[in-house]
């Protein structure tokens, strides 16, 4: 039986005027239908860092992962501001295309489209109207290689994509997501589907891609945010509970139900 | 373990118990065989039926050329069907049948496909339950009242449009077009809705738009599907007879342009069948005629097939 704790009480971090934020959602809500899903997200997130988002099932982490791209876009309702660039991109008017040309998504599950390898990652740049196909060579090599993926498949650029292993098909989105020169990348529990050495090879990727671009990963694991993130916070049932370092986090979480969630009490 | 062996295999009382109580057939094994009979006897008489109509339209359909010696190929090149003076060329008919498939899947696949998506990608949920019936609908309504429309509407139209007497291809094409969009249309829809959910998402997370989604990620991995759609509705338009006959004309000439009267596989079989003696030539002619529908229809579902393999290939490689 799950404790009930007070959503009253939070310990949620911000940030001063010295640190450069890549994005920051101001009470950001989230309803599917009649179900209020996500409440007062207040978080900010540092430029070139790593923010993980930890908490049990049905805490309502990638749901408001999801609303960082408009990926919620006609699937649930979301209020509240997204700041980008001093740009509010939660609104009607906003070009969602443009948005998530900067704001790339890595899913749970590898969903590498059933075309070559090749073709996974020009896609969206030829779909964004990149034609030269020295251009477009070229950025195949520099994502394959940010994603750690291109001495494994340099040679197999055109063989089909889903004949990677599970962990290669996960390096290859990763590598999809940056080919398009994004700002911001958005990973969705991005390890759950793949095997102990694949997701150390993504982690060490993820913390190889900080230095160009800000990350916000969504896991059920806490030995990962640990090991990735240097920014953490905490959600249960749809709030933020906590949000600190992911030193502080994990050594001295400032309420209850973190503590107890740290301790795997419960999630 | 060689105790145990030696126990277990001592013919004592307790074992030959065990024996017989594991031996004997209970309801349960009784109903299994009843069952696996019963499903065995169906699909014989199936195969029977299948087996006996394959064999009795082949030797039908090759005795013109066996015992009443006209070649093949004249056959299936020559113009002139005149089977009551001995000229058997069934060319016009072949070109006719695959002038009205053709002209009518060519048609009909656009609107199928735009249907399709309007109903699985842009308006999932009212657009799909409006839409939805009104395919079923179309399904469902005989052929024979397609061919009247045709008749009363369509025929008239042309013959006011375009002159003539208003039977011709052009005509059977538009109301074989009404017939095979739904075959097609729901077909495609079922192909479009088994794209993983993931591919649309994955596309849009890329800042592809919503047409480029479309285009060249769920219509792309749509293909074999939808190409298996239009294969299954040009093998209803192949084979559809009634209300082709109603609106073609049945000249068994050539047909010259689209607005000629001509006439089909289907259609003229159904209007000479009536007319011929068992065993001659014009009835022998006629089961040519049914034998090379026969095997337009294994064609078709050969392809199709062979597209579904090609399918799968390419999600597996």
């Amino acid at each position: 039986m799950l404790k009930q704790y007070s959503f009253e009480k939070t310990a949620v971090q911000s940030f001063d005027a010295q640190t450069t934020l890549a994005l920051k959602t101001e009470d950001l809500q989230v309803f599917y239908g009649a179900n209020h899903a996500m409440h007062d997200a207040n978080l900010g997130f540092p430029k070139n860092q790593i923010t993980a988002l930890i908490g049990a099932s049905g805490s309502g982490k990638s749901t408001y992962l999801r609303s960082l791209n408009r990926m919620n876009d006609g699937i649930a309702t979301v209020t509240g501001k997204i700041w980008y660039h001093g740009v509010n991109i939660n609104e009607p008017n906003v070009n969602i295309y443009e948005i998530r040309k900067h704001i790339g998504m890595v899913f749970q599950r590898p969903n590498p489209f059933s075309k070559s390898i090749r073709e996974n990652i020009v896609y969206a740049l030829k779909a964004n109207g990149m034609k030269s196909k020295a251009d477009l060579d070229e950025r195949v090599e520099t994502s394959l290689r940010g994603a750690a993926l291109w001495d494994e498949v340099k040679d197999t650029l055109d063989k089909s994509a889903l004949s990677l292993s599970g962990g290669q098909q996960q390096r290859l989105c990763i590598a999809r997501s940056i080919a398009m020169a994004p700002d911001v990348l958005l990973l969705d529990e991005p390890c759950s589907a793949l095997d102990p050495i694949s997701t150390v090879k993504v982690e060490e990727t993820l913390l190889e891609l900080q230095k160009q671009y800000t990350i916000i990963i969504v896991t059920h694991n806490m030995q990962q945010a640990a090991r990735v993130s240097s920014q953490c916070a905490f959600f249960h049932l749809g709030h933020v509970m906590e949000y600190t370092s992911t030193g502080t986090m994990f050594s001295n979480p400032q309420i209850p139900v973190t503590q107890d969630y740290i301790a795997g009490s419960f999630g | 373990m060689e105790q145990t062996n030696l126990q277990l295999n001592k013919p004592d009382s307790q074992t030959n118990e065990w024996d017989a109580r594991l031996h004997h057939a209970t309801r349960a094994t009784r109903e299994d065989w009843a069952g696996r009979g019963i499903s065995y006897l169906c699909i014989g008489a199936i195969i029977l039926v299948v087996a006996s109509m394959l064999w009795f339209i082949s030797s039908k359909g090759i005795a013109t050329f066996t015992q009443n010696h006209v070649s093949v190929w004249k056959f299936l090149t020559g113009t002139n069907w005149a089977p009551d003076t001995g000229h058997i060329g069934a060319a016009p008919m072949i070109v006719g049948s695959f002038a009205v498939t053709f002209a009518a899947a060519i048609v009909a696949t656009p609107f199928a496909i735009g249907t399709a998506i309007f109903m699985t990608e842009i308006s999932p949920n009212r657009g799909r339950k409006l839409l939805q019936p009104v395919i079923e609908l179309l399904v469902g309504i005989p052929s024979v009242v397609y061919g009247f429309i045709g008749l009363a509407v369509v025929v008239p139209f042309m013959r006011h449009l375009v002159g003539g007497s208003g039977f011709g291809i052009i005509s059977a094409t538009f109301v074989l077009f009404v017939m095979v969009l739904p075959t097609i249309t729901s077909m495609t829809v079922d192909s479009l809705r088994a794209v993983p959910r993931y591919y649309k998402e994955a596309s849009l997370a890329l800042g592809a738009t919503r047409w480029q989604t479309i285009s060249r990620v769920i219509l792309r991995s749509a293909t074999s599907g939808i190409l298996t759609a239009v294969i299954f509705g040009m093998a209803r338009a192949f084979g559809e007879a009634l209300a082709v006959q109603m609106v073609i004309g049945n000249a068994a000439v050539m047909p010259k342009n689209l607005i000629s009267a001509a006439s089909t596989l289907t259609s003229q079989l159904t209007s000479g069948i009536g007319d011929t003696i068992d065993g001659t030539l014009p009835n022998n002619a006629l089961w040519s005629l049914a034998l090379i529908l026969l095997l337009m229809s294994l064609f078709f579902n050969a392809l199709v097939r062979f597209i579904a393999k090609r399918g799968q290939l390419k999600h597996e490689r």
